[in-house]
């Protein structure tokens, strides 16, 4: 076997999701690449190089694939796939953006949100929102699989592997470039953080976020919210968890002013203690909270960042 | 320009599936099944650029069993000018329904695809994708806008981190995320001129396209159940438990 694994990287940072991906490589086995491709990555190359468990890092620096575009990024990963039994992604809106075209281009199957590895051609993935889990087996020559970085444990950072250059340029006269909105935060990614604290329409404004604010700093928490919450405009969709936003497995996840929809409960059933916080008591959240306070969240938000 | 929308049938986003007792599948006799949300997203982008006079013509397309019509049914009624039901029993994955559409695609020649990001069935966020490698047309995936610039698409992004907006050529391919638009409901009226519109039937035989997957199903199996905990009667309770019993702040 031999695997070739995308990193995932921003702003000249390689992201925590990929240490999970190798995670993930490791399980099923054999030689492991990690493939650093946009432009002025030479930081993210030497990051990556630490991760244990893999061969080496191959580096493709161009500026055709600055912003990691879809239409340039494909080509090549197409162009370095015959040297691999497997590539794997994050589920990541890169990954997700991407290796299913790499997949048509090579004429195969692409397996999704994979979250555990059976064997080198047997994996878990998660249907219908995640309220049932399926085992598939594919027997394409290559298999590209995205991973769903909370599943696995990320791989630690003791390794001094060789860099590669990858010279391999494609045209792009499909796609550019045009801008970007990054939201700014001092706080960790939802996706790597120990504890979230989610709010949902209950909240009744953006404003309102900043009663979450002060029990996320003493917690170091990461701020999610619901669906409702950001179609109602109180805060930027990257905080959306459910399942179509962000999937989270923190070690606490608390969840204030959300009635606790399948699409929600699919972003966060996972974590390992669930707190709900709603004032109405039949709310479905109760049902998978391990701990759930019936509450006004203007009153117990408060008293909550006074006692932590 | 023409646009063709791509719908799927799927499970009612409201119904809670249930494994098989024999666990080789959900069972889905007798659920309600409905339009993909994303796909209901996708028709309604359409359309509105139809009512904009920047489309001249929206043709729906689906691949499913003979029940799908009712889904092109729906995309008629909500202002596509025609339907294509690409007729098939058979399980048609992500790969293979690319493959059909892009004969569909070679076929009405349109300049703009747009497909839902995911079906939430599958969970799979892979045919736009894929349709767009095998036509080499640029994608825009996840769009929260989409706006024709003259020969160019203008498609804005919803990413991890935030917002992307990037400029495609056309012919494209757009796949659509939730706050593209709101839905609108069909009216009766528009129930009834839908059932006069022109639908076609095709079969994969006749596309030339072979369905069948490399990739096996072995089992469905329910997700670890949660155990449902405990009511705390104040805030004081409640940071105890997580201090003393759960040990997860200190
Ligand atoms: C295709 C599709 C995909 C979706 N994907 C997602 C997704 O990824 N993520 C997601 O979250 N949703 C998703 N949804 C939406 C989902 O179905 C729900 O509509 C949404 O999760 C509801 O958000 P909510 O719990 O914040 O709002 P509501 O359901 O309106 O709940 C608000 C809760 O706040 C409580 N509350 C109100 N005021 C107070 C107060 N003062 N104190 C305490 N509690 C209070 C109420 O009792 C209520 O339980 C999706 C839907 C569809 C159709
Ligand atoms: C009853 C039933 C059972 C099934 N069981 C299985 C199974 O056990 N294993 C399995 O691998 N597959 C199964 N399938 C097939 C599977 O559900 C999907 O059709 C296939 O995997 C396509 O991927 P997706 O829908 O997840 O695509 P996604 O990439 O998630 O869909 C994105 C978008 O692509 C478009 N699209 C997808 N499918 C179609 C379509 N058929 N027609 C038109 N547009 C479409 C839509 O715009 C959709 O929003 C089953 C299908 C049915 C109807």
């Amino acid at each position: 076997m031999s695997i070739l694994v995308l990193a995932e990287h921003h702003d000249g940072q390689l992201s925590p999701a990929t240490a999970h991906v190798v995670a993930a490589a490791q399980q099923i086995g054999g030689d492991i690449d990690v493939l650093v491709a946009g432009e002025n990555v030479a930081a993210v190359a030497e990051a990556a190089t630490k991760l244990d468990g893999i061969t080496r890092v191959r580096v493709a620096d161009n500026a055709v694939y600055a912003h990691q575009l879809a239409e340039p990024l494909g080509a090549l990963l197409a162009a370095l796939a015959d040297d691999y039994s497997h590539v794997l992604a994050p589920a990541s809106t890169t990954g997700k953006n991407v290796l299913p075209r790499l997949a048509a281009l090579k004429g195969v199957s692409q397996l999704s949100d994979v979250i555990g590895v059976e064997s080198v051609d047997t994996f878990r993935r998660p249907i219908y929102a995640g309220n049932a889990i399926a085992t598939v087996q594919s027997a394409d020559p290559l298999k590209v699989i995205t991973v769903r970085t909370s599943a696995f444990e990320a791989v630690a950072e003791g390794n001094s592997a060789p860099i590669e250059a990858v010279d391999t340029v494609v045209d792009n006269a499909l796609s550019a470039f045009v801008g970007e909105e990054l939201a700014q935060s001092e706080r960790p990614e939802l996706g790597a953080a120990r504890v979230v604290i989610s709010g949902g329409r209950g909240m009744g404004s953006g404003e309102n976020f900043q009663l979450l604010e002060g029990i996320a700093d003493k917690l170091g928490a990461a701020i999610g919210a619901s669906r409702a919450a950001v179609d109602a405009g109180f805060v930027p969709n990257d905080m959306q968890v459910g399942q179509t936003g962000k999937i989270v497995a923190p070690e606490l996840y608390i969840a204030v002013g959300i009635s606790g929809a399948i699409q929600h409960l699919a972003g966060m059933k996972d974590s390992k203690v669930i707190v709900a916080i709603n004032k109405d008591e039949e709310a479905p959240i109760f049902q998978v909270a391990d701990y759930g306070l019936v509450a006004d969240l203007f009153e117990a938000l408060p008293e909550l960042e006074q006692k932590l | 320009m023409k646009v063709l929308v791509a719908v799927k049938r799927v499970i009612d986003y409201n119904v809670k599936i249930r494994v098989k007792p024999d666990n080789s599948d959900v069972d889905l006799t007798n659920v309600k099944m409905a339009m993909n949300p994303f796909c209901e997203i996708a028709v309604e982008e359409a359309v509105r650029l139809k009512e904009r006079g920047v489309a001249s013509e929206v043709v729906a397309v689906t691949v499913g069993p003979k029940a799908a019509q009712e889904q092109l049914r729906t995309a008629l009624a909500l202002g596509a000018d025609r339907a294509i039901h690409v007729e098939t029993d058979e399980k048609v994955e992500s790969l293979a329904v690319a493959k059909l559409l892009q004969k569909v695609v070679d076929e009405e020649q349109p300049q703009l695809v747009i497909l839902g990001k995911q079906a939430i069935d599958t969970d799979n966020n892979q045919t736009g994708q894929m349709l767009a490698a095998l036509t080499g047309l640029p994608q825009g995936t996840f769009a929260s806008e989409v706006k024709v610039e003259g020969d160019k698409l203008r498609v804005t992004r919803e990413i991890d981190g935030g917002l992307q907006t990037v400029e495609l050529s056309l012919p494209a391919i757009v796949t659509t995320d939730l706050r593209l638009n709101e839905p609108r409901y069909a009216k009766l009226p528009d129930i009834m001129k839908a059932k006069k519109k022109p639908l076609a039937t095709k079969t994969p035989a006749e596309l030339g396209v072979e369905v069948a997957s490399k990739v096996t199903l072995l089992k469905v199996e329910p997700p670890a159940e949660r155990q449902g905990g405990i009511k705390v009667g104040s805030v004081d309770e409640l940071v105890d438990k997580l201090k003393n019993e759960a040990k997860v702040i200190s």
